[in-house]
């Protein structure tokens, strides 16, 4: 009857959204009074796993097989799946990201369970079964009821502060046969971006839009960005004219990203901008115009020339660095 | 090669939601519908873009909804489509969406099933994998561009922290987004050309929802904008620090 929580790691680093998703689950099996049983597949080491231990596992299922170590949707299915039937599992937990998204629902169709994509909160059980989500890109909550016997939730990331526990986990070696068609699809290609901080998956962005006139000024946002440790972004526009490459554009069109602190630079906060972005937790806004609707999405603003603001920004966060270290 | 395109209808990027009947329920008095641009953009402009060089020999369009969505199917054969089946009855589950349009598709033998990456809407992107999962098919998620040779399908797609290309045998499902095909604005031949196009209407298989809307919420408001002059960054560092807690 365990909660099953599938568990993300990068070359055998476990991915701090997947230890929210651990608490998560473990909340939520606390609330159904049962345990958690986390999932890792593919190349990882014992020690790295005994980890989900601390945020609320009770065992760690691990399947070794290294085909796993790249995303193949119908084999981590048919692990999860495997692994609910023999626990009896009635709820399953992914995150609602790339992978995620990839694997919940083909678990949902084949245990029959209703979905929740981009879970906010908690179930509420007086309720039923029910879980928020944003809909509408932000402009609204709903609250999703799921009326199965199984269910599967996707975790939105950043959604639950960490905090860790000196719980521990039995790890326990698996092995699933997989079929022919598991491993349908053939990567030919991979290009990792490295050196710089994922955009998803980045608790701070630094986002610029057409007021900063062209690409040759975007080292101002470069320099406060690898001050701070953030990511970079950027409005449509600016993508569309190639001054910033297309992975950056987050909006309705583009991507959505839920970090602790968004600063948009010279973005005049166009609906379809804010429905990327609408989820961060904090807003700082710079922009020339006082009037620019984006202010009235933000909690904090600069009026001002962004060359101008900047430097000065980045010279207060390098302050700051010295002095609190 | 024969393409099915899933469209979704949903409000217009710019609409106000508003709730009505206690919460429950969004008013959509007034709301202007518009083909989701995930679907229209990027999966059924690359259908076309297939078909004009001469890869797919038709396409067609699926959508679940009532009669009042037609005008948006209407919207999206006049951009290209040679036939739209609309499948008459509500869209409000993931999985029941997705066992209506798959028991359509089943036996109607589409080589190549094209959706957007998600509906603007209710924002699950569960449909396209629900179908391929339904269908016993592959599914790529996410795709940034979309290639066929001969049977197998090439991929660029978006994955955890870069880009990585795929190649499957056809049939595949594909979840297109940015980069997949710029959009296009239907014209006037086009409009024409799509009020004789057949639209179909078939009635939905019996299959209960997995899930219900209890109700909804609005965010609430902005306490407003605390502004820092241009010349004080030191004090907008100590804000993010000790009263945002973000740094
Ligand atoms: C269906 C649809 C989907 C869309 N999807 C997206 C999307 O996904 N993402 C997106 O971003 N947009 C999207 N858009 C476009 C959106 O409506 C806006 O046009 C776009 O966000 C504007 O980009 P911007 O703010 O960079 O540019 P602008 O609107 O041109 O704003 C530039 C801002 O910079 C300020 N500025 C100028 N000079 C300076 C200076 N020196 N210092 C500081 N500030 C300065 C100006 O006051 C202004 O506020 C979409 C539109 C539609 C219709």
């Amino acid at each position: 009857m365990s909660v099953i929580v599938l568990v993300e790691h990068t070359g055998g680093n476990i991915k701090k959204k997947s230890f929210e998703a651990v608490q998560y689950a473990a909340q939520i099996a606390q609330q159904t009074a049962t345990t958690v049983t986390a999932v890792v597949l593919g190349s990882i080491a014992d020690a790295e796993m005994e980890a989900l231990g601390n945020y609320g596992a009770s065992k760690v299922i691990h399947i070794a097989d290294n085909r796993l170590d790249e995303l193949h949707a119908r084999a981590y299915t048919t692990a999860l799946v495997n692994i609910a039937r023999a626990e009896d599992s009635k709820i399953i937990i992914t995150l609602y990201d790339i992978n995620g998204r990839a694997v919940a629902p083909r678990v949902a169709a084949q245990l029959k369970a209703g979905i929740v994509a981009g879970a906010l909160s908690y179930p509420n059980l007086e309720k039923g079964f029910a879980i928020k989500k944003s809909v509408f890109s932000g402009k609204a909550f709903a609250w999703v009821n799921v009326l199965s016997d199984v269910k599967v939730i996707m975790l939105m990331p950043n959604t639950f502060q960490l905090s860790k526990t000196d719980g521990k986990a039995t790890i326990e070696k698996q092995d699933i046969s997989f079929s022919e068609k598991d491993f349908g699809i053939k990567v030919t290609a991979v290009n990792k971006v490295t050196g710089e901080i994922a955009l998803t998956d980045a608790t701070l962005v630094v986002s610029g839009g057409r007021g900063m006139k062209g690409p040759e000024n975007w080292g101002l946002i470069e320099d406060l960005a690898k001050e701070l440790g953030a990511a970079t972004a950027c409005s449509r526009p600016v993508a569309d004219t190639h001054w910033r490459p297309h992975h950056e554009h987050v909006g309705q069109t583009g991507g959505t990203i839920r970090p602790d602190l968004y600063i948009a630079v010279g973005i005049s906060g166009a609906i379809q901008h804010l429905a990327g972005v609408n989820g961060s937790k904090t807003i700082v806004v710079i922009n020339s115009d006082p009037e620019a609707p984006f202010f009235k999405a933000a909690n904090y603003g600069v009026v001002g020339d962004a060359m101008a603001v900047l430097p000065k920004l980045t010279a207060a966060v390098k302050k700051f660095k010295e002095q609190h270290h | 090669m024969k393409i099915l395109v899933c469209i979704s209808q949903v409000p217009d990027t710019t609409t106000k939601i508003i709730l009505k009947d206690n919460d429950t329920a969004i008013n959509s008095q007034g709301t202007t519908y518009i083909i989701n641009p995930y679907d229209e953009w990027y999966a059924l402009v690359r259908a076309i873009e297939l078909k004009e060089s001469g890869i797919a020999t038709e396409i067609h369009l699926v959508t679940v909804g009532k009669a009042d969505i037609e005008p948006v199917i209407r919207k999206a054969l006049a951009l290209g489509g040679d036939e739209a089946i609309r499948i008459d009855a509500e869209s409000i589950d993931p999985y029941q969406t997705a066992v209506y349009i798959a028991d359509y598709t089943k036996s109607a033998g589409y080589d190549l099933v094209l959706c957007g990456k998600e509906s603007i809407d209710y924002n699950n992107g569960t449909t396209g994998v629900l179908l391929a999962e339904l269908l016993d098919m592959d599914y790529i998620g996410f795709a940034t561009s979309v290639k066929i040779e001969g049977n197998v399908a090439i991929v660029n797609r978006e994955i955890e922290g870069g880009e990585e290309t795929d190649s499957c045998n056809l049939p595949v499902v594909i979840a297109c987004q940015k980069g997949v095909a710029e959009a296009r604005i239907p014209n006037m031949r086009g409009i024409m050309a799509a009020r004789t196009r057949p639209l179909k209407v078939i009635a939905p298989s019996a299959i209960t929802p997995l899930t219900a809307i209890l109700s909804y919420e609005l965010p609430p408001a902005k306490a407003g904008v605390k502004l820092v002059s241009a010349d004080n960054m030191d004090e907008l560092v100590a804000l993010l620090h000790t009263e945002a807690k973000s740094i």
